[in-house]
């Protein structure tokens, strides 16, 4: 088991004949994901090694049958795909492209909870469930299939602990970036739940950074609702005020959403934070020692 | 993308938000000539900087006749302005706002901008005006209206009763306020504005309701389709090593009183890698992420960029290869170091995709290039660089 992608998740690619659409769907079927689509308006017809491309999100579904998008289209257009997924009915979408205006992104967000659909990102790696599916731009090979999950606003941090654990021979049940934009489709309450619910996940990492609250929100459902071991990182002690630190929800507004305000919310829901960044992984390996040491722990 | 407050209130001239009678002035004499034009005394001489707490710092003056505006214009063009939003180096004063001074009945606050944590367009409002609002929301929470929007039902009219009431606002108040802010809404949806604020509105003694101050950011994700605003961006307040790195379009911001420079792929990653430097010992020069697809050519401008600040005594170079390989980077950082010339020690810590060619391409450069083999052994190297 794992969370929203497994060995039956079927996906489409909005955006597949471009530069960077083309080599992330490559490198994702080469992964393993079962690719059955792309789409391109104008484009309906042709295929990309292999797979078929179609003009509309609808008739790629109706055809393939699939379940899932990743998107790639440019950021003065996303919106409008991502918004064509949902009315297409798709139960997951994941954007990778960074840059949306965030009036676009508020619009998609309250259609978005009209509907069914999970959005993850925009302005993410993606979403990977090791030896069974990728969806993003992670590299792959960092991966391998375990018990713990990951969830992050931070795409090569995200790869950091990843890698960490590995050298301590840890490996994920699904590992997810949320992505780095202040206005988002699945938080972190969202992942953290459904690894909650997740027999194959035993135990969590949380990787936040500065701006927002959402990490001081999901300390509190952690504290209330989460009964697994979760360590914590918070990015952006350094931080000053008032500047957008590449991500565009990386800012500190005045006195509210500080690394060390984050750092004082998790550890009150008894979270174990890493605040050096280089020991995640020995850290990681003394908090979920018991929950990772049963029989079959991979 | 922040601008001055005479562009803010050309805004809202542009949308039909009151604003007071005036004009930016470059010079004292400009400064004295729109004086004069206004024909009516007192007269406000404002600093126009990027940075609040003007009036506080004496960047803000009332003139009572033309000899004060010439005083005040002469006294604050070209001074530097501190407050508590432009650090200690404070900020050079060299564009003056001139307007007429109102008589003022009430100070009231006044915003919108878009709520991460709701994704509505939220509008605050709060009778406390004049003063800090942060310090109003966290002294008196009770004393702040909010009012919440979906954009995609957009600003209707009892969003602006609300606001209107809420405010105790009175008689023809209300009509001019619930117009005012439905003009408002429109600004910040259409220009993309990641803020408009307004502190204070004042309600004058000869009953109109105008916006005294202004304040507008824009989302920079959006300027693209906004060439117009794109206009208003003043180098002047941006630091100049920070313009030099948006022509490559890295993301680069100084940190001041830094000594030890980094380059890093991944916002995350990067602030992180500064945490990390910070933890270490020392203190991080600079925030750069030279993003998840950098070119050879970003890499070495990069590395120019860091290189050029005289307080730099180190450089560290972590990068997690995932799109970004790291055989590129490395030829990227050794063309860099050919061409630049490096005189200060370089730690790389390099993980990921094609991790081996890359510390291959490194090792066989000749150049000195400390290699680290993880995190902490990257900090403990630069540790000893910046005691050294």
């Amino acid at each position: 088991m794992s969370i929203w992608v497994d060995r039956n998740t079927r996906l489409v690619v909005q955006g597949i004949t471009g530069r960077e659409g083309q080599f992330h769907t490559l490198n994702c079927k080469n992964y393993g994901t079962n690719v059955v689509a792309g789409v391109t308006p104008g484009k309906g017809g042709q295929s990309v090694e292999g797979i078929p491309v179609y003009n509309t999100v609808a008739k790629a579904v109706k055809e393939t049958g699939a379940n899932a998008a990743m998107v790639f289209v440019p950021p003065p257009f996303c919106a409008d795909a991502i918004l064509e997924s949902i009315d297409a009915g798709l139960p997951l979408i994941v954007a990778i492209t960074e840059g949306i205006p965030v009036m676009d992104m508020l619009k998609v967000k309250n259609y978005l909870k009209l509907s069914n659909s999970r959005l993850i990102g925009p302005n993410c790696p993606g979403i990977i469930t090791p030896g069974q599916c990728k969806i993003g731009i992670q590299p792959g090979h960092i991966h391998s299939p375990g018990n713990v999950g990951i969830v992050s606003r931070s795409g090569t941090l995200t790869y950091e602990a990843v890698h960490q654990i590995q050298q301590f021979g840890m490996g994920q049940s699904t590992v997810i970036g949320i992505g780095g934009d202040p206005v988002n489709g699945t938080n972190f309450i969202d992942c953290l739940s459904a690894f909650q619910a997740d027999p194959e996940t035993r135990a969590i990492i949380m990787v936040g950074e500065i701006g927002g609250s959402a990490e001081e929100e999901a300390a509190d459902f952690i504290k209330k609702n989460v009964t697994k071991p979760v360590i914590g990182f918070i990015a952006g002690l350094t931080a000053p005020p008032g500047r957008r630190m590449g991500h565009a929800g990386a800012i500190i507004s005045g006195s509210s959403g500080t690394a060390q305000g984050k750092i004082k919310a998790m550890r009150e829901a008894g979270i174990t934070v890493v605040e050096n960044l280089g020991e995640m992984g020995a850290i990681a390996k003394d908090a979920f020692a018991s929950a990772l040491s049963s029989k079959t722990m991979k | 993308m922040k601008i001055h407050e005479f562009q803010a209130k050309e805004l809202f001239q542009k949308y039909g938000v009151p604003i007071p009678r005036g004009k930016a002035a470059f010079s004292v004499e400009e400064a004295k000539q729109i004086g004069a034009e206004l024909g009516t005394f007192p007269v406000v001489v404002k600093a126009q900087i990027h940075a609040g707490g003007r009036g506080k710092g004496g960047g803000v003056k009332l003139a009572k006749n033309a000899a004060e505006v010439d005083q005040y214009a002469s006294s604050i063009l070209g001074m530097t302005l501190v407050t508590h939003q432009t650090g200690p180096e404070g900020k050079v004063v060299k564009k003056l706002l001139v307007e007429e001074g109102l008589p003022i009945e009430k100070e009231l606050y006044l915003s919108v901008l878009p709520d991460r944590g709701t994704a509505k367009i939220v509008f605050m409002a709060s009778e406390a005006g004049g003063m800090d609002i942060e310090e109003v929301a966290a002294k008196t929470p009770d004393k702040i209206i909010k009012v919440y929007i979906d954009p995609l039902l957009g600003m209707k009219g009892f969003h602006a009763n609300d606001l209107a009431f809420g405010l105790n606002l009175t008689g023809d108040m209300v009509k001019q306020f619930t117009s005012m802010a439905a003009k408002l809404y429109k600004l910040c949806v259409d220009c993309d504005c990641s803020l408009v604020e307004i502190n204070p509105l004042v309600l004058t003694k000869d009953g109109r309701v105008i916006a005294l101050d202004g304040k507008i950011n824009f989302d920079d994700n959006a300027l693209y389709r906004h060439k117009d605003i794109q206009e208003y961006r003043d180098l002047d307040e941006e630091d100049p090593a920070e313009v030099e790195a948006s022509k490559y379009e890295l993301n680069y911001i100084k940190m001041p009183g830094g000594n030890i420079g980094n380059m890093v792929n991944g916002a995350g990653l990067a602030m992180a890698t500064m945490d990390l430097i910070q933890q270490a010992g020392a203190a991080p020069a600079n925030f750069l992420d030279v993003g998840g697809g950098a070119s050879a050519e970003q890499v070495e401008n990069g590395f120019r960029i860091i290189l050029a600040d005289p307080t730099v005594k180190g450089v560290l170079i972590n990068i997690f290869g995932g799109i970004l390989r790291c055989d590129r980077l490395a030829n990227g950082v050794v063309e860099a170091a050919k061409k630049v010339g490096i005189k200060i020690p370089v730690v790389i810590r390099m993980e990921g995709t094609n991790v081996e060619e890359g510390r291959k391409i490194l090792s066989e450069s000749g150049l000195n290039l400390i290699t680290a083999k993880d995190v902490s052994d990257a900090a403990q190297k630069i540790a000893a660089i910046a005691k050294g």
